[in-house]
């Protein structure tokens, strides 16, 4: 079978290869690659042929990894898409467009397409023919995708599909593929296997290379001489190349003295003399009134010298107000209603099974689900914001105030996405080419409060700060939020500078992108991207709530041998004596039996570590769990609160409030709070985001250091709070 | 557009569109002065770039 699969690779007629027979074709699906410029709707095209949709646009988060998709091409035929970086080249300058090398320079990889779907722009064509026909000389069959028709349309540029597609050799569709126009065409094109390898040769490598070409060609047995020059452009970052091959380029090109950077600026500028040349009379320009796009009219206001900071910032703040002041209200009905269920079910049934269910499994998923209106509508922005193309707007408006700290304005999206999820955010950071920005970026971005703070910063701001409007408009506990936001945002570029100081990598920093022009927002995309991102909470930061929930149950129920009966026994004695009311001695044996169990022992083992902070070995249990996941706080507050306690008290807030020190008095004050909310802004608590940087920076360096300088921070921070206002 | 003086610059710079002979205007400048906004040739396309980046264009007339 594996060799059935192996052989039958030529599906479409490879024109100019000259060999290979195409074989039957029912063996395997037929295996093809989206490739395309950023911007140029890729995305949109793929969400379209495959139906799982993700987010639009070529900013970190969107194409990190490749994805692949399944698509019916009408009638029975299926075929398997791949979806790749956008570039503007197959010459890779990041980490993203690696992917694309590593793909189409090695036939022999698993993924390598029988054929490639490319996007182009149809208001930009000539740039976008440049990567077209790097893939056509590298004699891969292709379709072009002519996108982004309705722009080109607006701005007065007129393509005659018919002669595109005689001078390419290639089939032509015209799409829209934001709204779907087009792509019907385009499923019926790949289902007929149009793809033919283009007829025309754009560029040939001149005379003096030939010799080297020729020499790597017979070398890897290519079936390209095109190919063959990459191998001699890009060895050093080919991955599948074994060291004895790159050891054999490299020797080769120092023999033929091959100047790579020298040929690729000539190999550029004769491929754009080449699209001009035949896109001569193929498209025509039509201004019928000379007026700017509305892009550039909206960029006017959006980055001006004033209003550009100001609505940023305006937007910043209706973010925080969003997530604090209107997701209240659902967030509310599901507390109710997670507390009723659960004191509905304690009123009915009894016994251990009873508890582990209701104090382990519903407290720990009601952490959980209490998060969703906070989680969709954070997405919601981000999606909003990248969909626009104002994410891009952004990054052009923080540059300069980045550079001081080291950071880039393209840092300032992984720093944005940060508020989400440090994952996704240390991901996106490749698009960052320069080592050190990011470096620097990856490093600071745990420190920016990502969405697993929120539960912990909602229910300690809402224990402790009272619900007011400041000056009628501002909501208090809104404020302290975006305080702690802030906090997080400066300790992070305050590290960048530090950071800056102690690297010393001489590179330059490009910042070179282009700018998306303006449009609406797919509310069908955002819609997704909402769902997807509250699925991946509840199913993957759930699950281990859950689990450590449940655990948490058992460890803070039971304790080591006979300690738990003997303090029960004890207290009853004093009970006896003292003729507490029942409903005294009842809590006074919970908590005697919770001090005893195995979490007890846990916690008074580093209480003495974290007393200076204003913690008790209750918090410690807490901060514990934390390090696995900084949302199982709050379910874990919710946990060993509820151990023992009154089923009617049941929100996490009204247990910790009821909670009274030594003295009786509440125990959660305000600085208590506040040192508490200072340790999560700092301190490192993810094992994912420490995996993820781990995984980007291929060091343990890295990792350790964030683990170290955070957690750190966090201590010295908390203790100087506590130290000072207590 | 005249031609590209930093060859490392450069090979960025054509791939995004900056072929020497291609019309630029400068659109605007970010609020603190840097980076620029230029835009480009008949399609009218907008780059934004630094100010270190775009002193490697060198333009004609």
């Amino acid at each position: 079978m594996a060799g059935a699969i192996k052989e039958a690779r030529p599906v479409a007629p490879q024109l100019g290869t000259g060999g290979a027979a195409p074989l039957p074709v029912a063996e395997r699906l037929p295996r093809l690659a989206l490739i395309g410029n950023p911007n140029s709707g890729k995305t949109s095209l793929f969400n379209q042929l495959t139906g799982l949709n993700q987010k639009v646009g070529n900013f970190p988060g969107v194409t990190v990894d490749r994805k692949t998709g399944l698509a019916q091409l009408g009638g029975q035929r299926r075929a398997e898409i791949i979806d790749l970086p956008g570039t503007y080249s197959l010459y890779p300058k990041s980490l993203d467009e690696q992917v694309i090398a590593d793909l189409l320079y090695n036939p022999q990889s698993p993924d390598y397409p029988d054929f490639v779907v490319v996007t182009v722009d149809a208001s930009n064509l000539r740039r976008s023919l440049l990567l077209f026909s790097q893939l056509a000389d590298l004699s891969l069959p292709a379709i072009l995708a002519l996108n982004m028709t309705d722009v080109a349309a607006e701005r007065g540029v007129q393509i005659d599909i018919q002669a595109l597609e005689r001078e390419l050799g290639v089939p032509v569709v015209p799409m829209n593929a934001r709204k779907g126009v087009g792509v019907a065409a385009l499923r019926i094109v790949m289902a007929d296997r149009l793809a033919t390898a283009p007829a025309v040769h754009f560029w040939q490598p001149d005379a003096t290379v030939q010799a080297l070409v020729s020499e790597i060609r017979a070398h890897f047995e290519l079936h390209n001489d095109y190919l063959a020059l990459h191998y001699a452009q890009q060895f050093r970052h080919l991955h599948f190349l074994s060291d004895a091959d790159r050891e054999y380029l490299a020797t080769l090109t120092e023999k033929f003295g091959f100047d790579p950077t020298a040929r690729q600026a000539e190999e550029t500028v004769g491929r754009y003399a080449r699209i001009n040349e035949l896109l001569l009379d193929i498209v025509t320009v039509t201004r019928t009134e000379r007026r700017e796009p509305t892009s550039n009219r909206i960029d006017k206001v959006l980055t001006h010298r004033v209003f550009g900071y100001l609505i940023f910032l305006g937007i910043l703040f209706l973010l925080f107000q969003a997530i604090f002041a209107w997701a209240q209200y659902p967030m509310d009905w599901i507390d109710q209603g997670i507390s009723g269920l659960s004191a509905a079910i304690q009123a009915h049934f009894s016994g251990p099974l009873v508890r582990l269910l209701t104090e382990g499994v519903i407290a720990g998923l009601g952490g959980v689900l209490i998060f969703i209106p906070q989680i969709a509508l954070l997405f919601a922005f981000l999606a909003v914001l990248e969909e626009t193309g104002y994410m891009a707007r952004v990054t052009f408006l923080m540059d300069k105030l980045m550079r001081p700290f080291g950071l880039s304005g393209k840092s300032v999206v992984p720093l944005i996405s940060g508020l989400a999820c440090a994952v996704p955010a240390i991901m996106g950071a490749r698009t960052i080419e320069s080592w050190k920005d990011r470096m620097l970026t990856i490093f600071v971005t745990p420190l920016m409060s990502c969405s697993a703070r929120i539960p912990v910063y909602t229910v300690l701001v809402a224990l402790v700060v009272p619900d007011e409007a400041w000056l009628g408009i501002f909501n208090m506990r809104g404020l302290v939020l975006m305080g702690l936001y802030l906090l997080g945002l400066t300790s992070a570029l305050v590290s960048a500078f530090i950071l800056k100081k102690v690297l010393k990598a001489r590179e330059r920093s490009y910042f070179i992108m282009e700018f998306p022009v303006y449009r609406w927002p797919r509310w069908k995309n955002v819609g997704l991207t909402i769902v997807e991102k509250v699925k991946a909470f509840i199913f993957q930061a759930g699950k281990v709530i859950i689990a450590i929930s449940v655990l948490l149950w058992v460890l803070a129920s039971y304790g080591p041998g006979q300690r738990q009966n003997q303090a029960t026994a004890q207290v009853q004695q004093q009970a006896a004596a003292q003729r507490w009311p029942a409903a005294e001695t009842e809590r006074r044996v919970a908590s005697a039996r919770l001090e005893t169990s195995y979490a007890g022992a846990f916690g008074h083992v580093i209480e003495p570590a974290i007393r200076p902070l204003g913690f008790d070995w209750k918090i410690g249990i807490a901060l514990l769990t934390s390090f696995a996941a900084r949302e199982v706080f709050v379910g874990t507050m919710s946990t060993i609160y509820s151990v023992g306690q009154d089923a009617d008290l049941g929100t996490v807030q009204q247990k910790l409030a009821a909670e009274k020190d030594a003295q009786g008095r509440p125990f959660f004050t305000p600085v208590r709070a506040l040192s508490l909310l200072v340790f999560y802004v700092f301190a490192m608590q993810c094992m994912s985001t420490l995996a993820v940087t781990y995984r980007e920076t291929k060091s343990w360096r890295w990792p350790l250091g964030q683990l170290v300088y955070m957690t750190g921070l966090a201590y010295a921070a908390s203790l100087l709070v506590w130290q000072v206002f207590s | 557009m005249c031609c590209l003086k930093d060859p490392e610059m450069a090979l960025k710079l054509l791939e995004m569109g900056c072929i020497p002979g291609t019309r630029v205007r400068m659109a605007g400048r970010a609020p603190l002065g840097d980076p620029l906004m230029l835009v480009l040739g008949e399609e009218e396309y907008t780059l934004s770039l630094r100010v270190s980046e775009a002193v490697t264009i060198q333009l004609k007339d």
